[in-house]
């Protein structure tokens, strides 16, 4: 008996040590700052260094018109976003994944992933570049005569818009390639011999095959755009207000990191809570999805 | 921090020093000077000569006020030997978060400084009787325009002008709020210590900033991205530093740097001691370095910034201080609002009619 038990509680120390660099980084990396950041987000400061538990950060949050519009203004644009990159996504890689056969689909492959070895800062500088009033698109369609003066393209909703589905294009190719990769032809065509057409055929074949895809692409995008700070604050200017420049705001320009805490948690539930509606509306488990 | 992180801090700490461990192997032999400083306040060749001088070297980190204020409170004021925040922002971060430590004057070449300004910044970041800060450079907040196409703008409320629109540019942060309250006619440093008071010359500057926003290009950010606006043509008249107009007058005589009628903002960068800096001797070595005449005088001619060094103005070139005098007539330099030191607290309530405009609506 002492051996068996003995050997079972090696087993299982075993087991504790592999998982241990797991363990240490979910504890030290991810929930301890998380503890610390609802910590500080439920303090209110009384006067210097002194500070009390108070839910005054989140009532502020439901009062002040401002923050909240501000959170489902982003809530809203990211999921504009979302379903935009896939509206463009799904032809794009049905035609790489279907369609393009041997050398041609790794070039086409290839060419969405090129974008993504500079860093996200330089393509939206890249953006910008085309698009001010000074920029390529205006001086081309001046010298086209298609317009008479400088056009300003920066700074409005549409090109944050832009930006975001730019971004984040990659991010829903690459599952929705790899889904649609693992369709096997004959059922398609098969689909088509049964009298389907090209509508019927997407709609009861491919997209519940891809669905898996689908999904895994929209959490991607959607918690990339939500938690995006470069891209609306760079394109955006004046008007770009995005809920993280929200707490960048009140962490580093306004000294207060309880309300900063508080909007960040407020962040994560949103996201989660969307994320979970997602799931549920389309019938996905967040398990089938990641596997 | 009250007690209840004890336990988090404790274990964050474990993690830290066994990091320090690992970097402490490798860094042992070199001094070195961490300084948080602004833009254009460390010239290469000067780092260059302080090196050679000292066998010090010199690891630059550039940030801005509230940035120096919220990496030094995240550390405790560790993580930089010398930083540089601005005069009106030292007592009252001091006050709240405890990051610096008083400054040691006997370890400082008092004949290296203006005497009114060392005197001036002494008294505003004196705080239970210990200096926190000694100036080295000073500037103005005022208006930067391209005087051909927008000649019409003498104040800070000209922004606001339909010749202008579209073509305009400021900071979304306190400096533009306090120079829209004295061009509206109000003294907002009189009520620094009225939160009633201020808080109603706020909300006039805020409902002024929002029906001023359809004006606007773009809040600038960093000064170079506003200098290049202004270079495109796209900006015109911007609110922003003197220095920065003075880059521009270098290239094109028609942009430079000019004094609003309601008087430019008058500020002074200092020198600061974290509270945790490690190599302190290396920091007041610099701090006599930089502010001899003629290094100080170097650092003018190259980012155009004044500094409180003693006899430095003398061993400017010509067109340099022509170009100073251009912009600040007499008149103008007995007109410069200093600011004053900001008592904590007011820069939560700046803060919501900072986020509000921003949130407005613009078209």
């Amino acid at each position: 008996m002492t051996t068996s038990t003995g050997k079972a509680g090696a087993m299982r120390v075993g087991a504790l040590l592999l998982a241990m660099p797991l363990l240490l980084w979910l504890f030290l990396l991810v929930i301890l700052p998380h503890v610390d950041l609802l910590l500080v987000s439920l303090r209110e400061r009384i006067s210097y260094g002194k500070y009390e538990f108070s839910l005054i950060n989140y009532i502020e949050f439901f009062v002040e018109p401002l923050y909240w519009n501000t959170y489902v203004r982003t809530a809203v644009m990211s999921l504009m976003a979302t379903v935009l990159t896939l509206m463009i996504g799904f032809p794009v890689s049905y035609y790489i994944a279907k369609v393009m056969r041997g050398k041609g689909k790794n070039v086409l492959f290839l060419l969405c992933l090129i974008p993504f070895w500079v860093s996200e800062l330089v393509r939206t500088f890249g953006w910008m570049i085309l698009l001010r009033e000074s920029g390529v698109i205006s001086n081309f369609l001046q010298w086209a005569g298609i317009a008479d003066g400088p056009i300003e393209m920066l700074y409005n909703d549409a090109t944050i818009m832009v930006g975001l589905v730019y971004t984040s294009m990659l991010f829903m190719v690459v599952p929705l390639v790899s889904v649609l990769d693992s369709l096997d032809d004959s059922l398609i065509e098969a689909g088509y011999d049964l009298g389907g057409n090209a509508f019927t055929v997407t709609r009861d074949i491919v997209i519940p095959h891809a669905m898996p895809g689908i999904a895994s692409g929209c959490i991607v995008v959607f918690m990339l755009t939500l938690g995006n700070y470069l891209t609306p604050n760079l394109l955006g200017g004046k008007d770009s207000l995005w809920f993280t420049e929200q707490i960048y705001t009140q962490f580093i320009t306004r000294f207060n990191w309880e309300s900063g805490s508080a909007f960040g948690f407020l962040l994560l539930v949103l996201s989660s809570l969307i994320v979970w509606i997602g799931l549920k509306l389309s019938r996905q488990t967040l398990s089938e999805t990641v596997s | 921090m009250s007690k209840k992180h004890g336990a988090l801090r404790g274990s964050l700490l474990g993690l830290t020093a066994l990091a320090g461990m690992v970097m402490l192997g490798q860094t042992a032999q070199a001094e070195e000077l961490r300084l948080l400083t602004w833009g254009g306040y460390v010239p290469d060749d000067v780092v260059a000569e302080f090196e050679a001088e000292t066998g010090i070297d010199v690891e630059v980190t550039l940030s801005n006020n509230e940035e120096m204020i919220s990496k030094l409170r995240a550390t405790g004021g560790g993580g930089f030997d010398l930083a540089q925040p601005s005069q009106d922002r030292i007592a009252s971060a001091q006050l709240e978060h405890n990051i610096y430590k008083p400054i040691d004057l006997s370890k400082i070449d008092a004949s290296l400084f203006i005497p009114s300004m060392l005197e001036a910044t002494k008294a505003n970041t004196t705080l239970d009787g210990e200096v926190y800060g000694v100036p080295q450079i000073w500037g103005t907040d005022g208006l930067v325009l391209n005087t051909a196409e927008a000649s019409t703008v003498k104040d800070y409320i000209d922004l606001c002008s339909d010749e202008v629109a579209g073509k305009v540019s400021y900071r979304l942060r306190r400096p533009t709020l306090i120079a829209f309250a004295f061009s509206m006619g109000m003294d907002p440093f009189a009520a620094y210590n009225d939160e009633a008071a201020y808080q109603e010359i706020l909300d006039k500057v805020e409902a002024k900033l929002i029906e001023c926003k359809p004006n606007v290009k773009t809040y600038w950010e960093g000064s170079d991205s506003l200098l290049n606006l202004i270079r495109s043509g796209e900006v015109v008249a911007a609110m922003a530093w003197d220095a920065g107009g003075w880059t521009l007058n270098n290239d094109n005589p028609d942009m430079n740097f000019v004094a609003p009628s309601s008087g430019a903002l008058g500020w002074v960068d200092t020198f600061a001691i974290p509270r945790k800096a490690e190599n302190e001797e290396a920091a007041y070595k610099w701090i006599n370095f930089v502010m001899k005449p003629e290094i100080a005088a170097r650092i003018t001619a190259a980012s155009s910034y004044y500094t409180a060094s003693n006899g430095a103005s003398s061993l400017l070139d010509e067109a340099q201080r022509k170009q100073f005098e251009t912009s600040f007539p007499q008149e103008a330099l007995d007109n410069i609002n200093w600011y004053p030191p900001v008592p904590a607290g007011l820069e939560a309530i700046e803060g919501k009619t900072l986020d509000r405009v921003k949130a407005a609506q613009s078209n």
